[in-house]
């Protein structure tokens, strides 16, 4: 550190032979002080030692990682606010008015040094540096859209294992979990085999949520008509928390499920057990489920409707109600012009039963968009859609390069997902549902 | 048309049922607010006070007086933010282990929506207006602000706003959504109720005077400033109050337009944010935080500015690096509107666009740190007076930085996945909002409250206040930082968790060490009045200031200054004093001044009943009233008495009674 007139900084401390006796005075009192501290800062420490910091120390390696990022850049930054508390204070005592020894160097006009300055300026600068490019590189490896590459440190994912696929739905106020590859779904339950990647897709039926297991990974939100994605790995056997981190109305508190991290063998048992659960979740039993409800017990669906995930994110569960991808479809060609506007029926159904269902009060009653298309080509366009849907995930497997250089971009040949990254930093985000959809009239 | 038809068509959806008879805890406030109400207007009727307070200070003009009903207002409005967090305090204390608490999630959610909502709008934004008010026009030698009359109806607007937020408490309900009542929650489909109306139209109100009072400064902070004064020239609190009111014009209007999409949605069925029909919520997101991120720096850059005066004024020292400290602010007004997606990374962008917004919010850290470490070298080798502002700068620095760092910390994308929503995160901006904010109110009060009133506060009830509220906010804050890392989000009612229970009894106790802060700054307030006349300054520069504010009486006469002083330096009353200044004791000329006028009050009383209409489908009552703003509006402008001179003799009398007091204080 440098000061205006160096020369003068120094003198403050030639004087302190004469200070000594009531600085050794002071000095013994303080080490008083400092053991009562101790004595009081005790039971916190009690107490922090009892708790589940889980979020600094979580079972699954994406939170482990993140938790890491938080420590470092904590202590990246305590380099430059530890000695600004201690001056803050060191400054505050010593050039108080009643202190006469530091009265001879009291420079009431002393107000500026370009050295000085320059310190201030770049000291946080190179922190932020550091941090920026922490920033960077740990926001491009940590992108819950991007596959993981590793199960947890020193081991990498084996390419020949396929990640389990989740489709997780926030309802009022409970959460679905859909299994595609198992044909299963349950409600507020979820359980994945430990190191093996999981894939999440992730939408909801009303309001926006949060999905979040600390113990696992970090949480992205649940928003209607839209999917975002989460990749993740258990590393640890138990049963850990899930919630909703986004306020969402009367229920939220109590939107919580548990998470368990089973060994293969508990795995495959749990499957049979959710398969043996005999009901079968088709779209009456989800407009039944969606429903605004409080503290639903655990259920288990032995068999899925394999169209519903693509109905519930394209908002068509209800039949004869245009799916979502369907109307960009028709949009994108120019739209139906007049005839879209007639093309509406009033809610025969009570979709806000429970939040009170209240329209506009100048607006036309609740209506919904029609499908023009007839049963069969609804399904196939669905179809497409969901074909299209796996295209999407399989074609683009994570390439397990590491991350390099500008854009993080991999080494090698990269891969289709990753292709996007490197061209178009942008292209990841909530999938509009339409992407995936083709024109089917 | 029988009963029938008719009602609705008088009374809109208000019926018996919005009054909440069923709910002990309002009922009680609700009777205790009546009859103390009542009390106050008999006492005001009895002491035949209400001409007065018509005439010297609803309708005045004068920005002196603006400014401390500014700070009333927030002040009142703080009381009840407070009591809204000591309801969650207690029940996110007791609902354990299957209890429910004593809210349900009706009551629960309303409180904590109306905290944040009070908190910001009306307590933080009139108190930060208040003293920008009263001290800014002072500090740039000016008689009053720009445009006096809509200095007047600004503060009315706000007051309004306030009103119909407390009305919500006692008629209907308030937003059950979370103080930015982000879409779809906040739709007609899943919040039919009135709550949401209160919250539009208590904002939109209350945002007309904040945009026009953010007009107002900038003219009189350009156009006004003595004679002398350059950019560069001025104290370093009129520029940041500079900066705040660039981005007040800069960002309001941004939510202005969004929540008036939103109106539309609920009122006129269009589709912006709902889900079918082609809405998108994520745009409210976002448009509501481009104005959302600039309000935090609206709130904080005044207090930079207010810290600043203090550190000179009591290191008795010239202002440390007083460009860069400009620079710095300029900077951090700039960066201000690049920040806004780190409030929503886990909404699904992009790495890049993640990253982006997460190191451009780093960099805000830099002229921030800047400042900081200016304030310390604002101390180094000054001879530093530990009076209370003082220590409330010291507690700010020591509080501020650690706010800071956990700021940086959830810049972090990958680090903000953990933390965002999580009590982590509520601990970290009140560590900024009360660190920052609050403590600089509180410094700014104490410093230019003899300023005011002519007499100091009083120190012992000063300092029990700031005993009280440094250690009781980290009682009540860090066990929110913990319980953040242990996973716990906000907004939560019930907890399944018995081990989480320990920490929020701490965080419970902390709020009550709070409250005793608040009752001891209630008691300082009292104290000192009784006791003005020990506690009386007559010389107008009790701290040895250094900005022309304390060139001036305490209290200023309603010119402020019979002579415009000309400026030469940043601390142009420091180098007056230096220089020998000596006050001109003759030659005094009549002062043109702005008159009173009550269309003020009026309009906003007319913006008041057409808000409350409106939110209750009341629609020829909200009609009516719109025709009377415009009509008093308009006539306003056939007012043509508008301004009247302080007669030559009164300024001779004024000026003739503060030399007598400052020779009395000389003798």
């Amino acid at each position: 550190m440098s000061f205006q007139n160096e020369a003068d900084y120094p003198a403050a401390y030639e004087r302190q032979p004469s200070r000594r006796l009531p600085f050794a005075r002071r000095f013994s009192i303080g080490s008083a002080l400092r053991r009562l501290r101790l004595l009081l800062l005790a039971p916190l420490v009690a107490l922090l030692s009892a708790c589940n910091l889980v979020v600094l120390n979580p079972a699954g390696d994406v939170a482990a990682q993140q938790g890491d990022l938080l420590m470092i850049s904590t202590l990246l930054m305590l380099i430059i606010i530890v000695p600004v508390m201690a001056l803050i204070v060191f400054f505050a005592w010593k050039y108080r008015a009643s202190n006469k020894e530091a009265e001879a160097e009291y420079q009431p006009d002393w107000d500026h040094s370009t050295s000085l300055e320059l310190v201030i300026w770049a000291a946080p600068l190179m922190i932020i540096i550091c941090l920026g490019a922490l920033t960077w590189a740990g926001t491009h490896l940590l992108d819950p859209y991007r596959p993981i590459d590793r199960i947890k440190p020193g081991q990498a994912v084996d390419e020949s294992v396929e990640p389990l696929q989740v489709n997780v739905v926030a309802l009022d106020w409970k959460w679905m979990f859909i299994y595609p590859q198992y044909g299963i779904a349950t409600v507020n339950e979820l359980a994945a085999p430990i190191d093996r990647p999981i894939r999440f897709h992730i939408t909801s039926s009303s309001v926006m949520n949060s999905f979040y297991i600390p113990a696992l990974a970090g949480q992205i939100y649940a928003m209607p008509g839209m999917e975002t994605k989460l990749h993740a790995v258990i590393n640890r056997p138990g049963e850990y928390e899930g919630f909703s981190a986004n306020y969402s109305g009367d229920g939220f508190s109590n939107m919580r499920f548990a998470f368990h991290g089973l060994d293969q063998a508990g795995f495959d048992q749990w499957v049979s057990g959710v398969r043996q659960g005999g009901q079968t979740l088709d779209r009456d039993q989800y407009l039944e489920l969606e429903k605004p409800s409080e503290k639903v017990p655990v259920l288990h669906f032995g068999a899925v409707d394999g169209a519903l995930w693509d109905a519930i994110l394209n908002m068509c569960v209800e039949p004869g109600k245009m799916c979502m991808g369907e109307m960009m479809a028709i949009d994108r060609q120019g739209g139906l012009s007049m005839a879209s506007v007639r093309n509406t029926m009033p809610l025969v159904y009570d979709k806000y039963a429970g939040r009170g269902k209240s329209p506009a009060y100048f607006g036309s009653n609740e209506s919904y968009v029609m499908t023009i298309c007839t049963p069969l080509q609804a399904e196939a366009a669905a179809a497409d859609r969901m074909r299209r849907a796996e295209l999407d995930t399989v074609a683009g497997p994570a390439s397990l390069e590491r991350l390099t250089g500008q854009g993080l971009s991999p080494k090698q040949t990269p891969m289709a997902s990753l292709t996007t990254l490197a061209r178009n930093p942008f292209a990841t985000g909530p999938v509009p549902t339409d992407i995936r959809s083709v024109p089917n009239a | 048309m029988n009963a029938d038809q008719l009602i609705p068509l008088i009374f809109g959806r208000l019926t018996w049922e919005a009054l909440p008879l069923h709910e002990p805890i309002l009922v009680v406030t609700m009777s205790v607010v009546i009859l103390g109400g009542l009390a106050l207007f008999g006492a005001l009727t009895y002491f035949k006070m209400w001409g007065y307070l018509w005439k010297e200070w609803f309708t005045t003009v004068d920005h002196k007086k603006i400014g401390i009903m500014y700070m009333i207002l927030g002040l009142i409005m703080f009381v009840r933010g407070f009591a809204d967090a000591i309801m969650m305090r207690i029940q996110q204390a007791m609902a354990f282990g299957g209890s429910e608490g004593y809210l349900n999630a009706h009551h629960y959610d309303q409180i904590f929506t109306a905290h944040g909502v009070i908190m910001i709008f009306f307590v933080a934004m009139p108190l930060v207006t208040g003293i920008m008010n009263y001290v800014v026009p002072l500090q740039i030698g000016a008689r009053d602000v720009s445009f006096p009359f809509l200095n007047n109806f600004s503060f009315w607007m706000t007051t309004a706003g306030a009103l119909i937020v407390m009305a919500s408490l006692f008629v209907g309900e308030f937003a059950r959504t979370g103080w930015l009542a982000y879409p779809p929650l906040s739709g007609i489909g899943y919040s039919p109720g009135v709550g949401v109306d209160y919250y539009i139209w208590a904002l939109q109100i209350a945002g007309v005077g904040t945009t026009l009072s953010g007009i107002n400064l900038i003219a009189t902070i350009v156009k006004m400033r003595a004679p002398g004064m350059g950019m560069m020239k001025m104290p370093v609190f009129t520029w940041t109050s500079l900066c705040t009111n660039v981005l007040i014009v800069a960002s309001f209007p941004v939510l202005t337009a969004v929540l008036a999409l939103l109106t539309l949605d609920r009122y006129v069925g269009t589709n912006f944010f709902t889900n079918d029909f082609g809405g998108n919520p994520m745009m409210y997101v976002n448009l509501i935080w481009i104005w959302g991120h600039p309000e935090v720096y609206i709130l904080i850059l005044p207090l930079f500015g207010v810290f600043s005066e203090i550190a000179s004024t009591f290191s008795g020292k010239k202002l440390f690096g007083y460009t860069s400290m400009v620079y710095a602010t300029v900077v951090i007004t700039i960066l201000s509107y690049l920040v806004w997606l780190h409030h929503f990374f886990t909404m699904g962008s992009g790495a890049s666009v993640n990253s982006f917004f997460g190191i451009t919010t780093m960099i805000i850290s830099i002229p921030t740190g800047a400042k900081i470490f200016n304030w310390l070298f604002t101390m180094y080798r000054g001879r530093i007076r530990f009076e209370l502002p003082m220590m409330w700068l010291i507690a700010f620095m020591l509080t501020f930085v650690i706010g800071g760092m956990t700021g940086v910390l959830l810049a972090v994308p990958p680090a903000d996945f953990v933390l965002h929503n999580s009590l982590f995160l509520v601990a970290h901006f009140h560590n900024v909002i009360i660190g920052g904010v609050l403590f600089g109110l509180f410094a700014a009060i104490n410093f230019w409250w003899p300023k005011a009133f002519g007499f100091k506060l009083d120190k012992k009830w000063g300092l029990i206040s700031f005993w009280c509220w440094v250690p009781g906010f980290w009682l009540a804050f860090l066990p929110l930082y913990v319980l953040g890392l242990m996973g716990v989000t906000r907004r939560m009612r019930v907890f399944d968790d018995p081990s989480l229970q320990i920490w929020f009894v701490i965080a419970a106790i902390g709020a009550g060490v709070i409250a005793l802060g608040i009752a001891a700054m209630f008691i300082q307030f009292a104290v000192s009045i009784i006791n003005r006349d020990k506690l009386r300054d007559t010389t107008g520069d009790p701290w040895g200031g250094r900005t022309l504010e304390w060139a001036t009486s305490s209290p200023p006469p309603a010119y402020n200054f019979a002579a415009t002083p000309y400026v030469h330096d940043a601390d142009a009353w420091w180098d007056m004093k230096k220089q020998g200044y000596q006050r001109p004791l003759s030659g005094y000329k009549a002062i043109h001044m702005p008159s009173n006028t009550g269309a003020g009050i009026i309009i906003s009383g007319l913006c008041l009943v057409m808000g409350l209409a409106l939110i209750w489908y009341i629609w020829w009552l909200a009609a009516i009233s719109f025709i009377g703003v415009l009509a008093v509006s308009i006539g306003h402008t056939f007012n043509y008495k508008r301004d009247y001179y302080i007669p030559e003799d009164e300024v001779r009398a004024t000026e003739e009674a503060r030399t007598r007091a400052l020779a009395g204080t000389e003798a």
